[in-house]
């Protein structure tokens, strides 16, 4: 057991004894439920008690965008200038990319600059896959652009690929600012690393309305989300990244006489590259999810494109979009990951800017001269329309007879599968007890990590009741609940079966890859128009987009246990079977169980986002609030969202680390 | 080069005249880790011992350190790992803030100054070699040479032509634009020991510099180490684990245990007179010869026996072995000024070859 005060908390809840705990709570539990007619209030949270938090938070919210006061200017007066600042960012990215710009000339004559042209932008990225990896990646990265070109989708991935072009070293730059002050003031780590946490696991469209009405309607707002959503990983990943970079590194800066900048800035930072790389990916990948996202706002661009076509229930393009922005999401990642990898190569000295920077030039050269070309070839400069082309009848074809001829086998087995598992467990979350969860809630996190856990847990819950979203939060709970569960039931053999054979695990390894690259917007797609609206359509999206997490562990975990555990259980004669059941698995569930809990923080983020097809949880409160630009009944609801990814984060992670230290893993 | 050839029969005697300014010298010094260590070391009525520290939950890493370094000298700090080697070296150069004590470094407390001095101070009169290099894998082998010179200030073109001849001097040339990753260790702790000499320190730290490659290239650098101090003679301090790596390289030796140095001296009077048990463990497997020096097995002159050839006092043992060998007669031993001090017979040499007896 643990050392120290835990000592005292071993004898008083041997083993025996927390069995006594939960048989006391589980009764509890029961008992308020069939004696309800005594304290109803245990059982169904009051109305009367709600505490109207919502309301404050909206006054809270007015009173900032009209009375703040910051003394030389107001508090919009301050959020609006950010605004007018990003806004140029925007409006030059997106004419570089997407619009072009107007010279006025004199009088009403302008001489008009078109947008990038594509033939050079496609030329340029092919290039530099090339000089970054291999002729493979210029392949790849080729064929997704030319598909944005080919299917009529190159002006909306444009100004999709324009808002990437700011938010990503926007957020790098905050990221990487906010950590390096964490990092020197561990006080300042230690404050916003729960902020951090909220802006994680606070569901997007919770925040959108207090940001549209700081920053105004339009992209700057969307932009402004995509950055609250995109930071908080690279703030980690850079921590950690500095945290990684040796000791042995640090101490040579210090004794060369390195100021506190120096260190920083020519030492640490430069050590630490490639992990900062990896957070880049994550702030392109997350940006990119992000801005799709944020096209419901007014950002525009391929989610714009995704969301009209299925308002409309245009099938065929409503597929062209969603791939569009597979392949976008798919050539950006890896072209940032083989960035990451990639290290410098040596080059002789001496040669002068134009010949040391040859790359950079060659680009640039492209660029200028493709575009003069086109403002005589108009054909350069845009691809022309009339060479489009459409697969859009083919969907719809395809959709329409899968509905035809599977109608009966898909709805069947959706009916079946509604009335017999979803909604008796819906029902019965439903008829718990808060109080009752709330206890047992807290009696796990006393047993997982001590009275602080607990406390954290149940007062987490607790503001849940209180705020008045607990029926909603149960329906999440079922939701996630389920999702998770028919997730590790297809995941966890996946994981197996990949652990076991490398040719499986390299397959499977490139699929997930895929999947994990894919906009969550992408799955509700296929999602809408196989199973239409509703609990069971959610349920199969938040699982397609929930499963990697628990293959990627499951299989991971399995391969690290050590081989010696493995010989020594084959010198004792066991079978595969019984190394996989006896040693294999017990050994990976600490490792497996992380996965499952990086698929219920997926499943969640997913779940606000099924909001679109009709659930009736707390990602559809959120998602009321935002059409009735609530602030303070998003927020909350949206609180309310994030506490359950925390209290079940944090109870898997207590969780998985003692395990991991009781089998000597950690 | 023009002195290739540095081993031990070629005692470093022209360095004795300086050698008794002393270049840092340690008072006093105590690194004891924990909550309130150092109220608990002023609250102590005499010094805690090793135990006592950890039974008030502390470690006593650096304790109650006093040692002079020489200028010019090899001054090895030699222990096992955890004896607190590593931590004194870095008291040294204020990498870790000593609890208590001095560090005098030129006569400057080290301790007391300030931290704008400090950075000074490091900047040209420090450098340091790393255990595992810790070279910038961004840069290349010159930049990362050069790196030292740039925290300065100095431009780019300067520090990079300014580097090249050191760059040479550690075997290099034809390498200036590698990255680290393309070279072998060995090469890279070249570049480690070359960039710690850019700024041409007057004191050079070396953190087990050749304990993270293999034995061969280990004893390759040992060599190139040992020409490279005859050039420069800088004042070293050199940790290691190693004692037969201390013995090689050392002019004197601390050896540490528990963060205490138990002795300090000669490779031959730690091999002669080891302080305790523990420094008798490490010294007994010691090849004598090596170490021991001919005036420590010398009889006193006798007229009587007629000697042939002579042997200077200091020469180690292993260099007379084959001409005792090939004579009957033993040899006379000389001092620095070719006076005879006594004499040196096949039996005693032998004894020592056989490890019969610790010579007294």
């Amino acid at each position: 057991m643990k050392a120290g005060p835990s000592d005292l908390m071993g004898r008083l809840f041997g083993r025996r004894r927390w069995l006594i705990f939960w048989m006391t709570a589980l009764a509890f539990t029961v008992g308020l439920f069939f004696f309800r007619d005594i304290a109803p209030w245990a059982v169904e949270y009051p109305r009367a008690w709600v505490v109207p938090l919502k309301f404050w938070v909206s006054d809270f919210m007015k009173w900032l965008i009209n009375e703040a006061d910051l003394g030389l200017f107001t508090f919009k007066e301050f959020t609006r200038s950010i605004s007018w600042v990003l806004n140029w960012f925007l409006v030059t990215a997106h004419g570089i990319f997407a619009g072009g710009a107007k010279i006025p000339l004199n009088g009403d004559a302008f001489f008009q600059i078109a947008p990038i042209s594509w033939v050079a932008l496609i030329s340029v990225l092919v290039l530099s896959a090339y000089w970054i990896r291999d002729i493979g990646l210029s392949i790849l990265v080729g064929c997704c652009f030319l598909y944005l070109a080919v299917f009529g989708r190159w002006e909306s991935a444009m100004v999709t690929l324009s808002s990437i072009v700011v938010a990503v070293p926007l957020g790098v730059a905050g990221g990487l600012l906010l950590a390096v002050i964490s990092y020197r003031h561990p006080w300042f780590g230690k404050a916003i690393s729960p902020v951090l946490d909220l802006m994680q696991t606070v569901p997007v469209f919770a925040y959108l309305v207090p940001v549209l009405f700081l920053f105004g309607f339009g992209p700057v707002a969307a932009m402004t989300a995509t950055l609250i959503y995109a930071v908080p990983p690279m703030v980690r990943c850079t921590l950690v990244a500095l945290e990684q970079v040796s000791t042995e590194i640090v101490e040579f800066g210090r004794m060369t006489g390195c100021s506190r900048r120096q260190l920083m800035w020519k030492v640490m930072i430069p050590a630490a590259r490639p992990t900062l790389l990896v957070g880049l990916n994550q702030v392109i990948m997350l940006s990119l999810n992000m801005v799709i996202i944020a096209s419901m706002i007014g950002a525009g661009g391929l989610g714009y494109d995704v969301l009209h076509a299925l308002r409309r229930l245009a099938i065929g393009e409503g597929v062209e979009a969603g791939v569009a922005i597979t392949l976008l999401a798919i050539a950006l990642d890896r072209l940032s990951q083989a960035y990451a990898v990639k290290r410098p190569v040596q080059m002789e000295k001496g040669l002068g800017f134009i010949r040391s920077h040859p790359h950079l030039l060659t680009a640039l050269a492209i660029i200028v001269i493709l575009s003069v070309i086109g403002f005589f070839i108009p054909a350069i400069s845009h691809y022309p329309k009339n060479l489009t082309i459409t697969t859009g009848d083919f969907w719809e074809k395809m959709i329409t007879w899968i509905n035809i001829n599977f109608f009966d086998i898909i709805d069947g087995t959706k009916a079946w599968l509604l009335i017999h598992i979803l909604i008796p467990v819906k029902r019965f979350l439903i008829a718990l007890p808060w109080m009752g969860v709330v206890g047992l809630l807290g009696l796990a996190g006393m047993q997982l990590g001590g009275w602080r856990l607990s406390l954290l847990v149940s007062l987490l819950a607790a503001f849940i009741a209180l705020t008045g979203n607990w029926e909603k939060a149960m329906i999440t709970t079922y939701l996630i609940g389920i999702s998770v569960f028919v997730a590790s039931v297809i995941g966890m053999p996946l994981g197996v079966w990949a652990a076991a054979s490398n040719r499986v695990h390299r397959v499977i390894q490139v699929v997930i890859d895929t999947l994990q690259t894919l906009p969550a917007f992408v799955y509700l797609i296929p999602v809408v128009m196989l199973f239409r609206v509703g609990d069971f359509s959610a349920m199969i999206a938040v699982v397609a987009y929930s499963l990697v997490p628990v293959i990627r562990y499951t299989d991971h975990g399995i391969r690290q246990v050590p081989p010696a555990m493995i010989e020594a259980a084959t010198v004792s004669g066991c079978t595969r079977r019984q190394i996989l059941w006896k040693v294999k698995l017990p050994l990976a569930i600490p490792e497996i169980m992380l996965g499952v809990n990086q698929t219920i923080m997926l499943g969640l983020s997913m779940l606000v986002i099924t909001a679109l097809v009709g659930t009736r949880d707390l990602g559809q409160e959120v998602y009321i609030a935002l059409t009735k630009a609530d602030t303070g009944r998003g927020l909350v609801a949206g609180l309310c969202v994030a506490f359950i990814a925390i209290i079940s984060d944090r109870l898997i992670m207590a969780w998985s680390m003692e395990r991991k230290k009781l089998l000597g893993l950690s | 080069m023009a002195t290739t050839e540095l081993t031990s029969n070629n005692p470093r005697s022209d360095i004795t005249p300086q050698a008794n300014t002393p270049k840092i010298v340690c008072k006093d010094v105590w690194k004891v880790f924990g909550d309130k260590a150092a109220r608990f070391l002023a609250g102590h009525p005499s010094k805690p011992s090793y135990d006592e520290l950890t039974e008030a939950g502390l470690i006593g890493a650096v304790r109650d350190v006093s040692l002079k370094i020489h200028q010019s000298e090899i001054f090895v700090i030699m222990g096992l790992s955890g004896s607190g080697k590593s931590t004194l070296v870095r008291c040294m150069s204020r990498l870790i803030e000593p609890t208590t004590g001095e560090i005098i470094f030129d006569g400057l407390d080290l301790l007391k100054i300030k931290a704008k001095d400090l950075i000074e101070i490091r900047r040209h009169k420090m450098g340091m070699v790393f255990q595992h290099f810790a070279l910038l894998p961004h840069l290349t082998v010159v930049e990362n040479v050069a790196f030292p010179l740039e925290v300065q200030g100095v431009d780019r073109a300067t520090r990079e032509s300014s580097v090249l001849e050191i760059i040479e001097l550690v075997g290099l040339k034809g390498r200036e634009n590698y990255y680290p990753r393309h070279l072998s260790g060995g090469q890279q702790q070249r570049v480690g020991i070359a960039r710690s000499l850019a700024v041409k320190p007057e004191i050079w730290f070396l953190d087990e510099p050749f304990s993270a490659l293999d034995p061969l290239i280990r004893r390759e650098m040992q060599d190139e180490f040992l020409r490279l101090q005859n050039l420069l003679r800088k004042t070293i301090v050199f940790i290691t684990h190693d004692f037969d790596e201390a013995i090689r390289l050392a002019d004197r030796i601390a050896i540490m245990k528990d963060g205490a140095v138990i002795q300090i001296g000669t490779p031959e009077e730690l091999v002669l007179s080891p302080a305790n048990d523990h420094v008798a463990e490490f010294t007994r497997e010691i090849p004598r010869p090596k170490v021991l020096s001919v005036s420590a097995i010398m009889t006193p002159p006798d007229d009587r026996a007629t000697c042939v050839g002579s042997v200077p006092a200091d020469w180690k043992i292993e260099a007379l072995v084959a001409r005792v060998f090939e004579q009957d007669e033993p040899l006379a031993v000389t001092d620095t000024e070719d006076k005879v001090i006594g004499q040196v017979s096949r039996d005693a040499v032998l004894d020592v070859l056989i490890n019969k007896r610790t010579p007294k």
